[in-house]
């Protein structure tokens, strides 16, 4: 049964069975779950018609969730509207990231992590007390309860996320490149959108994942700062699940922002390996 | 602002393989030939110093992440009950904040929560930074990280129908705790690994050749030499917990409530200087905690990318 219980094998086991264990039951198990509560009905008093009746598999699964999904547009319509705004928010976290991380990567080292730590320090402090922040500052300016609010928290709790792997990616790069642009007659415009803009991508299509991510299935954020019509996907499943007691329809929400999230993941791991592809020959 | 795209002067010798992207390849193609005589120091060196826009924009960017943070911790001392305008110097949100059962039950909650979700999380991310490191398994970098990467609220959602719908437990203490563990381990178990990555394999390899035992191995020498990333994950799965809002707002129930939990009903029902008070406690917490971890293992800040 255990093919040779020596020493070298049981600490192997001793360090990788207990989180793998703890992980596949309270991280696999679950996700496994979220995509059999899709197909289920829902209960009568909520939640779903039980998925086991004495340790069987019981009721027959429906398609139900789904076809309400893409039965009405108002559905696609958010979650359309969630992807702009996530795109909206990456965009401007790039143009509000590239000259700070530009500049920590620049400066002599000992500069150097103080300028990061003052970057990671407010990203340190609890989400809901940034979104609050926003509500002070919005309020007076007749800004709350609009788009606008929606995206300036976006962009400020997630920005971090953005400059911390652009200025990894800048610190990189070969100062040599951009003397010898220089000396080839390459102006401050040329030498960034030709040597610097074309080696950094890696670093930005890897924040644009950061960002990105965990934008597009944020709840609290249009909830506190935006108005009835900001609704986004995460807001849609915390309803599901918690106001309307629609489970198996907020499952089925839950695994379409998943699918959304793994094509996004997926895609920005592509766009940074060709980048990066591009770029190894010369760094 | 001209910009002149000159073509490169030597063509590129490989047959555009891949035709990955031109202007990349063609700009270093540009390039190349110049590194090689340009040993010597070269003048003006164009990609150190920063301009001064750099430094305005730069500025700008660290005013948006502090300013209104400082807006918070400002009307918390402010005597009066509208956020509005600067009335006079006042502590009496505090004292308020002290007398407050539900806020102190919260904050006693969440300390609880915090030290316990995250003193199981270092035991379980240290054994899977070490086995990511050593025996390179196939499933666990996949079972720590993902619920690292992935949004929030699919983890809360699916810990919520995992608990009610198959282990039909009472939402509460232990469901908050497991939740915290399962998303704290993947932090851990990065800052172990990048720990051990940076070590020298030889010392391992000292000890076995004069005999030790694999467990006398971790005791006398892998334990001390990591001790420092534990203390560093530890603390960052700490604030990790007693921060977390959304995975806790999906398996607290009704029963428990944390300081996060607390904040939100306060915010979204009215805005009190009593949440610019504990807004500005809690900042001060982390912000220490957060500090102490990047005395620890300075690269372990950098270790959450």
């Amino acid at each position: 049964m255990i093919r040779k219980l020596n020493p070298g094998n049981l600490a192997r086991w001793a360090v990788t069975l207990p989180p793998s264990l703890f992980l596949v039951v309270f991280f696999l198990l679950p996700a496994l779950i979220v995509v059999a509560a899709s197909l289920r009905e829902p209960g009568e008093f909520g939640g779903l018609a039980p998925l086991f009746v004495g340790g069987a598999f019981t009721h027959a699964l429906t398609l139900d969730s789904y076809r309400f999904f893409f039965g009405d547009t108002i559905y696609l319509e958010i979650f359309v509207k969630s992807f702009f705004i996530a795109l909206l928010t990456t965009l401007i976290c790039i143009a509000l990231a590239y000259p700070l991380a530009w500049l920590i990567a620049r400066s002599p080292k000992r500069r150097r992590d103080l300028l990061v730590l003052l970057v990671i320090l407010p990203f340190a402090s609890n989400l809901l007390i940034r979104v609050y922040a926003w509500i002070l500052l919005l309020g007076p300016l007749n800004l709350l309860y609009t788009p606008v609010a929606v995206v300036a928290g976006m962009v400020y709790v997630h920005l971090p996320f953005m400059v911390l792997p652009l200025y990894t990616n800048l610190e990189k790069h070969d100062p040599a490149l951009l003397e010898a642009a220089q000396d080839l007659g390459a102006g401050t415009w040329t030498r960034f959108w030709r040597v610097t803009f074309p080696l950094s991508l890696p670093g930005i299509f890897s924040g644009s994942a950061l960002v990105f991510i965990p934008v597009l299935g944020m709840f609290a954020i249009p909830e506190l700062l935006g108005g009835t019509g900001d609704l986004m996907i995460g807001n849609l499943i915390k309803e599901q699940f918690l106001d309307n007691r629609d489970w198996p329809f907020g499952a089925t929400l839950s695994l379409l922002l998943t699918v959304a999230v793994l094509l996004c993941a997926g895609l920005a791991v592509l766009a940074a390996k060709k980048s990066f592809k591009g770029t190894e020959a010369v760094t | 602002m001209k910009v002149e795209r000159p073509p490169p002067p030597t063509p590129r010798p490989e047959g555009g393989g891949d035709g990955g992207s031109p202007p990349i390849g063609g700009s270093m193609q540009l390039a190349r030939p110049a590194l090689s005589p340009g040993g010597e120091a070269v003048r003006g060196r164009p990609g150190s110093g920063a301009r001064p826009w750099i430094w305005a924009a730069s500025l700008g960017v660290y005013a948006f992440l502090y300013l209104p943070l400082a807006v918070v911790v400002l009307f918390s001392f402010n005597d009066s009950v509208l956020n509005a305008e600067w009335v006079g110097f006042t502590t009496r949100w505090y004292d308020r904040l002290l007398h407050d059962e539900d806020m102190l039950r919260a904050a006693a909650n969440s300390l609880l929560i915090a030290l316990v979700s995250s003193s199981t999380a270092t035991v379980l991310g240290a054994m899977a930074g070490i086995a990511m490191h050593r025996y390179r398994p196939r499933l666990l970098p996949f079972l720590a990280l993902t619920p690292v990467a992935m949004p929030e609220i699919l983890l809360g959602v699916s810990l919520l129908l995992f608990f009610r719908q198959v282990l039909d437990l009472t939402l509460g203490l232990t469901s908050i705790l497991i939740a915290h563990v399962t998303f704290s381990i993947g932090f851990v178990a990065v800052i172990v690994r990048s720990r051990l990555a940076g070590m020298d394999e030889s010392i391992f390899e000292a000890a076995r050749d004069l005999g030790a035992t694999p467990w006398a191995t971790f005791r006398r020498i892998t334990l001390p030499l990591i001790l420092p990333a534990l203390a560093a994950g530890f603390l960052m799965a700490f604030t990790l917990s007693i921060d977390d809002f959304v995975i806790t707002f999906f398996v607290a129930g009704v029963g428990v409530v944390t300081l996060p939990l607390q904040i939100y009903s306060m915010i979204k029902v009215t805005v009190t200087p009593e949440v610019n008070a504990v807004s500005t406690l809690l900042m001060l917490l982390t912000l220490s905690v957060v500090v102490a971890a990047a005395r620890f293992a300075p690269d372990a800040l950098k270790a959450r990318e």
